[in-house]
């Protein structure tokens, strides 16, 4: 047993202590929005998916490198970008734009709340 | 440990501080977006700072670079169009999606770095080899599962319980093998026994979900939500990285929790929920005759009900937003606004497919957040109620939960029959995800009106426009 491993043991249990701490506060309302934002952030295994690249040399480590960083862009990237649209959507009061016959305006842009 | 080091490990660390302040901006809507913000800022902290890893190390060939950027932009091209053009109903799915590629891309990391190491004359450590292992049966188990959970959500498998003669047996098998397997590869390092353990969990991530019934799906992304995490912080174990650890870690807090809530809301354990569900919510209900007094009521005269109300409450239910009426639901409850009447949401924490789905379809639909009430604000409130409107929601609607010896017993339910008077718009008498009656629909204080929950709504607006307007 290293003490590196023991330190990583350490930062993970103080991790998930705090994440419970944090997410225990947020509302139901906005479950929808706090699995995706806990999703972009999964995304972090990006940095995981570049560090493949640096060690590659033969075809296998190439593929892997590929698959894994557009697999983890993936995630970070639409994670991020639906949650900010989700977000968006949230207002205190109504908008007077309500076009209640149109609801399939939902194609162009991260405009999708029309705010 | 030099310079560099230092100001990479403290640069992650700024990175992590991002993310939980971001989860804490999420306390509420208001600050919401500032959270959303603050954890890109985060991310994109944690990639640059990789970028220079990458650079500093030097190794990396052109050949290396190529691929490392053309992933990320094939990657993010596909995100950024999903994440952009996906229908809010659709969120459970893409939700599933990501899920999937991030478990699938913390396993591929860890694949490769154990790869890497049984290849290299050193050897692989031992803990070095039981974090790739749990890393590898979490990534693939999530992988495989939420493909299979966004194909039900999408209506390309199957959304009922799926199960074959054997289906059982595999599933254990596949257990036993991916354990086993592992155990194995802990005492003789091997990279063709890891292949099998990965064959096995991703077998065992098909059989996990496919009996899993397409109500119960909340719970289920939830769990793959949490599963993700975890294997996130396995590669952080993996390829000793700090962000990723805590990242993962957060994640799999977030998971957990959302879980833990939603088989609370439905009354039933995580287990109960795993071993297969008792049907689905999916298919239309089979037109079953009245068994009692119902009363049933025209579009005008539950119309006049609300237009006179002082209090409404709306009880929207996932059959809502399957006929895609949450536009329909805004426009009536702005048109009753106008007429000076208080108008709120009871939202159930199950309604919709995957936890606070409901909420963000109403959001969409240009409620304002304010009116959504979760299940505990609102029940003290249904006494006041002059009309509690019940728009496909069922069992979590119905008073058998308070007593004991019915499917749902004990199970939370929305207070509708406090209401002085409750209109239900439903198409038929049929029975909801428990199979059983809903008592609320015999209460003399219920009038049905019997109709698809769309042209029903679209009918109360123009009869609340022509009779009160």
């Amino acid at each position: 047993m290293s003490t590196e491993l023991l330190t990583d043991i350490t930062v993970f249990v103080l991790a998930l202590l705090v994440g419970f701490e944090v997410i225990s506060k947020v509302p139901a309302t906005l479950h929808t929005p706090l699995m995706s934002a806990a999703n972009s952030i999964h995304g972090i295994i990006l940095a995981g998916a570049m560090l493949i690249a640096v060690t590659a040399n033969n075809a296998l480590g190439y593929i892997l490198a590929f698959v894994a960083a557009a697999f983890a862009a993936m995630n970070v990237v639409g994670g991020y970008v639906v949650t900010g649209r989700m977000l968006k959507m949230f207002r205190r009061t109504r908008t007077p734009v309500s076009a209640p016959d149109t609801p399939a305006a939902v194609n162009g842009q991260s405009s999708g709340g029309r705010a | 440990m030099n310079t560099f080091d230092w100001v990479t490990q403290l640069l992650y660390v700024s990175s992590a501080v991002c993310f939980v302040l971001g989860l804490h901006l999420m306390n509420s809507p208001a600050s919401a977006r500032r959270g959303n913000q603050v954890s890109t800022a985060g991310m994109a902290l944690a990639i640059a700072t990789t970028l220079a890893l990458v650079v500093h190390a030097g190794t990396i060939t052109a050949t290396g670079w190529a691929v490392m950027i053309a992933g990320t932009l094939v990657g993010s091209g596909a995100g950024l169009y999903m994440a952009r053009t996906v229908q809010m109903t659709a969120m459970p799915q893409l939700v599933s999606l990501f899920n999937a590629v991030g478990g699938g891309a913390a396993a591929l990391v860890a694949i490769n770095d154990y790869v890497r190491l049984a290849g290299a004359n050193a050897g692989v450590p031992e803990v070095t080899t039981i974090t790739t292992i749990l890393d590898v049966l979490i990534g693939a188990v999530t992988f495989s599962g939420s493909i299979i959970a966004a194909g039900k959500l999408q209506g390309l498998i199957n959304g009922a319980p799926v199960t074959f003669p054997g289906s059982r047996a595999v599933n254990i098998g596949a257990a036993v093998a991916g354990v086993g397997g592992g155990i194995y590869m802990i005492a003789t390092p091997s990279v063709p026994v890891m292949i099998i353990i990965i064959l096995a969990a991703l077998t065992f991530g098909v059989t996990m979900v496919m009996p899993i019934g397409g109500a119960d799906m909340p719970v289920v992304i939830s769990l793959l939500n949490a599963f993700t995490g975890t294997a996130v912080a396995m590669a952080g174990f993996v390829i000793g990285n700090w962000a990723l650890i805590i990242a993962g870690a957060l994640v799999g807090a977030s998971g957990s929790i959302l879980t833990k809530l939603m088989a609370d809301a439905m009354n039933r354990s995580l287990s109960n929920i795993m071993i297969g569900g008792f049907g689905t919510g999916d298919s239309a209900p089979a037109a079953v005759g009245p068994g009692g007094d119902v009363r049933s009521v025209q579009a005008d005269d539950a119309a006049i009900q609300l237009a006179y109300a002082q209090k409404v409450i709306i009880v929207p239910g996932y059959g809502l937003a399957a006929a895609q009426a949450q536009h329909q639901v805004a426009e009536l409850a702005a048109l009753l606004e106008e007429r000076g009447i208080e108008v709120s949401y009871a939202i159930h924490p199950v309604a919709g497919r995957m936890p606070g789905h409901m909420n963000v379809l109403l959001a969409e639909a240009n409620v304002p957040y304010p009116q959504l009430k979760e299940m505990e604000e609102i029940n003290p409130e249904f006494p006041r109620a002059d009309v509690a409107l019940v728009i496909g929601a069922n069992d979590v609607t119905n008073p058998a939960a308070r007593r004991p010896g019915t499917a749902i017993s004990g199970m939370p339910i929305l207070d509708v029959d406090q209401a002085k008077s409750i209109i239900v718009i439903k198409r038929s008498m049929g029975h909801g995800y428990a199979g059983i009656d809903n008592e609320l629909y015999f209460d003399p204080k219920t009038s049905m009106l019997f109709a698809d929950a769309k042209s029903a709504l679209t009918d109360l607006i123009a009869s609340v426009k022509t009779l009160v307007g």
